[in-house]
């Protein structure tokens, strides 16, 4: 489904044009979910924002071969809002609040510009009720918090939970998660690990990124990485996590610089 | 402190006030005002740039212009106002609605009756006509011996709203004032609004303007507005004339003690606009809320100058004003802060936001906080911003095309000035009618 070939990035328009992602390799099956670990500073985010067309970055090497509803797409080609309808979604990190927007109203308008793409009828406020209401229940999202506006003076473990409530009502084929799991306690953890659990599925692929391990002993990935100092220096599956959690990230430096 | 473009006999004026002086009723001390008003014009003069209270506001082309009063309307007149008002989402607003089409109130369209005991809405022209006690709150709030456009509305007004609303009485629905323009290019109109709102009193009230042909005219508006001893009053002033027109307006209101006032500026329309709201805290404990909202594209002209003045001790004033401008317009917001020595505990607060849409629109806010009591809270704070990078992402990340998230998000940034809006019907079609300008969609970006 996704295939990233030699990946480097930078922070665009910016004088010193160190590079953060500096060669990333990786490739993503439908149906399967990768964890990518690192410290911070390592280029997780980066990399969550090159995939979903954030501007401030700017790609200077390498390839992202996705997917598409049609066939294979040149994704670094695409817009974001071009991305989105071809299936990508990223769960911010950091959600932002925009007062004057209803969440729902946000939401139909979102759902309704896929389904335009993919030449589906659109749904009507009543219709989209329809297709929202199982999904609000699963993730214990509340109807007062879908008609306030977007985000605005949400908790933060309200604003993670919208976002999977998003992703579950976009149904999106690439679900990317950045950093889902920070500043929740472990309720909130667990509603939200729930919600991607019922997501999983083997038409979807979903990448969490994730300083901790935590997350992954709720989401269970088959591929886990780690990502330092912009290149992906180890993978393997979940047990590398488990040994990344007992040692810290500490023995990445030596082991890199000692070139094991 | 001014050139004048007058001719010291007065001109065009001169002639409009002399017929106006001959055919206007009312009482002795009214004449005898209208008169010193009008001399008191001549000697001030249109100001100029020069003068510091219009340094982003050049009113030559208005001080130019030979302008004459609107006449009468005619057939063609009456039945542009039946349609708009079969038609506009602006027509009905309220419960009681009192039409005035260029400069004359319109009985066949209005509905005063439906409003109950103890309230007066009607035509300030037939109540000055017939004798009717009106109180001396007119021309008393307005001052007119500093002002040249309020002298100039003063000398000639001929007609207008009066609402008063009796002690106690407490209006379920708004009342709507509806000031509609047919006239032709320099021809004038000078409308005059006074409410009076008894102790204890609750009302809504909207004066609202608007242009049903092509023609631009000088509209010179003044408002007077009383609300007495713990009156709540609700005043929203809502500008959607055509883009040829000139509109000068000058709102003046006084709060009593523990009265709660909310003034509304919503201005979207006209070539040249100049709003001056004065609002005074005159008793003890009151609340004033000054709410505003303008939009500007084209080579349009806005200026916002307010005045709050805290008389009284305990006041709190809350002062919000946003602007969205695109093209080559350009709008300029004053707020100025009075806190009198006797004002102790003032709690004020004050922003002017604005969203440049277009790298040629200009937008110049001037906060003036003049400060003689020391136990009061005052702040203020003015931004000049585009739209947000990180919430259009946010937008794009989802599927919204980038040119629909730059509309979405506009909209958005004027929500909170409406939701201020205590009167839902107002509230309601402001939404709709900028959801769909902006959006190009039905509805009012609720669900």
């Amino acid at each position: 489904m996704l295939e990233i070939h030699d990946l480097h990035a930078r922070i665009a328009k910016q004088a010193d044009g160190r590079e953060i992602l500096r060669g990333i390799d990786l490739r993503v099956k439908a149906g399967e979910v990768h964890a990518i670990m690192g410290p911070n500073g390592s280029g997780k985010s980066t990399l969550a924002g090159v995939l979903a067309g954030r501007d401030s970055y700017e790609v200077t090497r390498g390839t992202v071969r996705y997917q598409g509803l049609g066939g294979e797409l040149d994704l670094l080609e695409l817009s974001p809002e071009e991305r989105a309808r071809e299936g990508v979604f990223l769960a911010f990190q950091y959600p932002v609040e925009i007062p004057g927007v209803s969440n729902l109203y946000f939401l139909r308008a979102a759902l309704n510009a896929i389904r335009k793409h993919r030449g589906l009828e659109e749904l009507d406020a009543a219709d989209f009720l329809r297709h929202t209401r199982g999904k609000m229940k699963m993730l214990g999202v509340d109807d007062d918090l879908t008609k306030r506006s977007v985000n605005e003076g949400f908790s933060g473990g309200e604003k993670k939970r919208n976002e999977i409530f998003q992703m579950a009502v976009l149904e999106p084929r690439l679900a990317i998660l950045d950093e889902t799991d920070s500043g929740l306690d472990i309720d909130a953890l667990k509603t939200v690990a729930q919600g991607v659990n019922a997501m999983r599925s083997p038409e979807r692929a979903t990448i969490v990124v994730t300083h901790y391990q935590r997350l992954l002993n709720y989401i269970v990935p088959d591929f886990v990485h780690v990502l330092y100092n912009g290149r992906i220096v180890r993978s393997g599956g979940k047990q590398l996590a488990l040994e990344l959690e007992e040692k810290g990230y500490g023995w990445l430096e030596e082991a890199v610089s000692a070139g094991v | 402190m001014s050139v004048t473009a007058i001719p010291a006999t007065g001109g065009a004026y001169r002639a409009a006030f002399e017929a106006a002086a001959r055919a206007q009723r009312g009482p002795g001390w009214l004449g005898t005002a209208r008169r010193a008003a009008f001399e008191r014009f001549l000697e001030l003069g249109f100001p100029t740039p020069k003068h510091e209270e219009w340094r982003h506001t050049n009113v030559a082309v208005i001080a130019r212009g030979e302008f004459t009063p609107a006449p009468p309307p005619d057939a063609a007149a009456e039945a542009a106002a039946e349609k708009f008002l079969a038609g506009s989402p602006f027509a009905a607003l309220g419960g009681a609605r009192l039409v005035f089409l260029d400069g004359r109130y319109a009985a066949r369209f209005s509905t005063p009756g439906a409003l109950g005991a103890g309230v007066r809405a009607g035509s300030l022209g037939a109540a000055l006509a017939a004798g009717d006690a009106i109180g001396e709150a007119l021309t008393r709030e307005a001052p007119w011996s500093e002002l040249a456009f309020v002298a100039l509305n003063t000398a000639l007004f001929d007609d207008g709203a009066v609402i008063e609303i009796g002690r106690g009485q407490v209006l379920p629905e708004p009342v709507h004032v509806l000031y509609l323009a047919t006239a032709a290019a320099a021809q004038y109109l000078q409308p005059r609004t006074l409410i009076l709102a008894g102790r204890d009193s609750q009302a809504s009230v909207i004066e609202a303007y608007a242009s049903l042909g092509e023609q631009g005219v000088f509209t010179n508006a003044v408002t007077e507005i009383v609300a007495e001893e713990n009156a709540a009053l609700e005043h929203a002033r809502l500008q959607q004339e055509n883009l040829a027109s000139y509109h000068v307006s000058a709102t003046f209101a006084r709060a009593g003690r523990t009265a709660r006032v909310a003034l509304h500026a919503l201005t979207f329309g006209g070539a040249l606009t100049r709003n001056d709201v004065t609002a005074v805290l005159d008793g003890e404990g009151a609340e004033v809320l000054l709410n505003g909202l303008y939009i500007a594209g084209g080579r349009q002209h806005i200026d916002n100058h307010t005045v709050l003045d805290h008389a009284q001790p305990l006041g709190t004033s809350r002062e919000f004003y946003k602007g969205i401008l695109d093209g080559q317009a350009s709008t300029a917001f004053r707020g100025r802060i009075v806190v009198r020595p006797d004002a102790q505990h003032t709690d004020a607060i004050q922003s002017d936001k604005n969203l440049l849409l277009s790298a040629d629109a200009v937008a110049s806010s001037d906060p003036q906080l003049e400060i003689r009591a020391d136990d009061v809270r005052c702040t203020h704070g003015a931004t000049f911003g585009q739209i947000d990078a990180e919430a259009l992402f946010y937008l794009q990340s989802r599927g919204i095309g980038a040119e629909a998230a730059r509309r979405l998000l506009t909209f958005a940034f004027a929500s909170d000035v409406l939701a201020r809006l205590r009167c839902a019907p107002l509230r309601r079609a402001l939404e709709r009618e900028l959801f769909h300008r902006w959006t190009g969609l039905e509805g009012d970006g609720e669900a």
